[in-house]
């Protein structure tokens, strides 16, 4: 029986090693993540600042549907995801099932609603303040919306960094439509979930190190971006 | 175009803008009512008033920034669109943006050139006394500066009219005469301007004609001497009267 500070050990060692393994698991991580991440702003951005800048029908009822899709259960969407892509399913031509693109495409339906209602309530705030002054410049729709999100990046910056935490600490829906294949799916989740039911609890532990490690350097390089802003007035 | 209407403005001015029977009622009370005035093109009128009076409403329904409950505000000719009018908030809002990017996004938003817009954005900035604080944080200005940067902003688009609600109520003498002068020289150069105070010494200094509201009416409106030193109505008299009472207590 190992002690926690031996596997603690070997978890270090494997990770100063680092072989290509190890190296080829953590880059589709990032890979996966950051794409999906990167598409859900896309979408989130422009779809949040619309519900939070203007009134019409049925927004109530979106932001309140966004705020239930923020708590999305990943291997539903995963699920989802496989039905579309499976061979029988509508999408199946694609054939996409089991790579990369399938895991975006899950992590992207689950990121986008995290941060479109986000930014629905940051872009909120910030269109009460401006808004007179917006309607006294004659500001058109579309320069509103741009001038918002600019005027709350910051703030937004933060939103982006909840999309990636979700994203990369997110395990069922990528298993699901990823299969964790080894060299062609496998992330750092799908990996420490499969190492650990083998009993590899080294690897285990070396990739959740890396994973916490990562989640620390990106809110810290979040933070003081953040930290500037408000020094500036701009947050 | 300015020398017509500065013109205009040296005869008996023609309105640019007229009120009718103009209201404003929310969730149930009247806020103002059977609002009747004319604003002279090219001069500057003062709305005066106690506070609650509905100063600060008129200016927005002028301004076409609420619509009025009844009756209309009718701009002389064609209504002219947003390009036409500029306002100047109680409050300033200034955009998380550097005081320079503040004055550029007024001149974008009016579909200006990049070079047009830099050589306006200059000017202003000097005429505001800014210059030295173009690429400061907007927000980090003093009072007295962002309501600078304000009036700068609202003139940089050259309105046709520029409503000011109290620019200078929390300033000190030195900014306050900064703001008059940046509002008189846009005067001179044939805007109209219509502004709030509460301030008797700047009425004297800045007003042509003065508007008088009392509860959501008008109590009276004429030129500033006759409405200053020899008003009709009850409302203005008492208004009139409460300050050299206070005076006379020194
Ligand atoms: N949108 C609104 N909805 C409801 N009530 C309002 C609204 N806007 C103004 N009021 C009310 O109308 C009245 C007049 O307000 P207004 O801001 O015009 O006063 P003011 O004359 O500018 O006063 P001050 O000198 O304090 O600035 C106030 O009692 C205010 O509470
Ligand atoms: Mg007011």
């Amino acid at each position: 029986m190992f002690s926690f500070g031996d596997m603690m050990a070997e978890a270090l060692g494997l990770i100063l090693a680092w072989d290509r393994e190890l190296s080829a698991i953590v880059v589709l991580s990032l890979r996966v993540t950051l794409s999906a991440v990167a598409l859900a702003c896309l979408i989130g951005l422009p779809l949040g600042a619309l519900i939070g800048a203007f009134r019409f029908p049925g927004r109530g009822a979106a932001s309140v549907a966004l705020n239930a899709l923020m708590g999305l259960p990943p291997v539903v969407v995963g699920l989802f995801v496989y039905l579309m892509l499976s061979a029988s399913g509508p999408l199946g031509v694609l054939q996409l099932l089991y790579t990369p693109t399938a895991m975006i495409i899950a992590q992207t339906i689950l990121v986008t609603p995290i941060i479109a209602a986000l930014t629905k309530q940051v872009v909120e705030d910030l269109h009460g303040e401006y808004a007179e002054q917006f309607a006294s410049f004659g500001v058109s729709a579309r320069a509103r919306v741009v001038a918002l999100l600019w005027d709350a990046r910051y703030s937004l910056l933060t939103v982006a960094l909840a999309g990636f935490g979700r994203a990369v600490a997110e395990v069922g829906a990528v298993l699901i439509v990823g299969g964790n294949i080894n060299h062609v799916t496998r992330v750092m989740t799908t990996t420490i979930a499969l190492e650990t039911s083998k009993g590899n609890l080294q690897l285990a532990l070396a990739l959740g190190v890396i994973l916490l490690g990562l989640a620390v350097v990106v809110n810290a390089g979040v933070m003081a971006l953040r930290a500037s802003a408000v020094r500036a007035a701009y947050a | 175009m300015r020398d017509t209407v500065m013109e205009s403005a040296q005869d008996c001015a023609a309105p640019i803008l007229t009120a009718r029977d103009l209201g404003f009622a929310a969730s149930g009370q009247v806020l103002l009512q059977g609002v009747d005035l004319e604003i002279a093109r090219g001069r500057r009128t003062l709305v005066m008033g106690a506070n609650g009076a509905g100063k600060s409403l008129l200016l927005r329904l002028l301004h076409g920034l609420l619509p009025p409950s009844s009756g209309a505000v009718l701009w002389q000719g064609a209504r002219p669109g947003r390009t036409a009018q500029a306002m100047v908030f109680q409050r300033p809002v200034m955009l998380r943006r550097s005081v320079l990017a503040n004055l550029r996004f007024a001149l974008r938003v009016q579909g200006l050139g990049w070079r047009a817009r830099a050589a306006r954005a200059q000017e202003a900035l000097e005429m505001a006394h800014l210059t030295d604080k173009a690429r400061q944080p907007a927000r980090l200005l003093s009072g007295g500066e962002q309501q600078r940067l304000a009036v700068a902003r609202a003139l940089v688009c050259d309105p046709e009219i520029l409503f000011l609600d109290e620019p200078t109520s929390s300033l000190d003498p030195a900014s306050t005469q900064m703001i008059e002068d940046l509002v008189n020289a846009a005067h001179v150069r044939g805007v109209t301007v219509v502004m709030v105070t509460h301030d008797r010494g700047q009425a004297r200094r800045m007003g042509d004609e003065v508007i008088f509201l009392h509860a959501g009416r008008v109590a009276e409106t004429g030129p500033r001497d006759q409405v200053l030193d020899a008003p009709r109505s009850d409302a203005a008299k008492a208004w009139m009267a409460g300050r050299l009472y206070t005076r006379t207590d020194f």
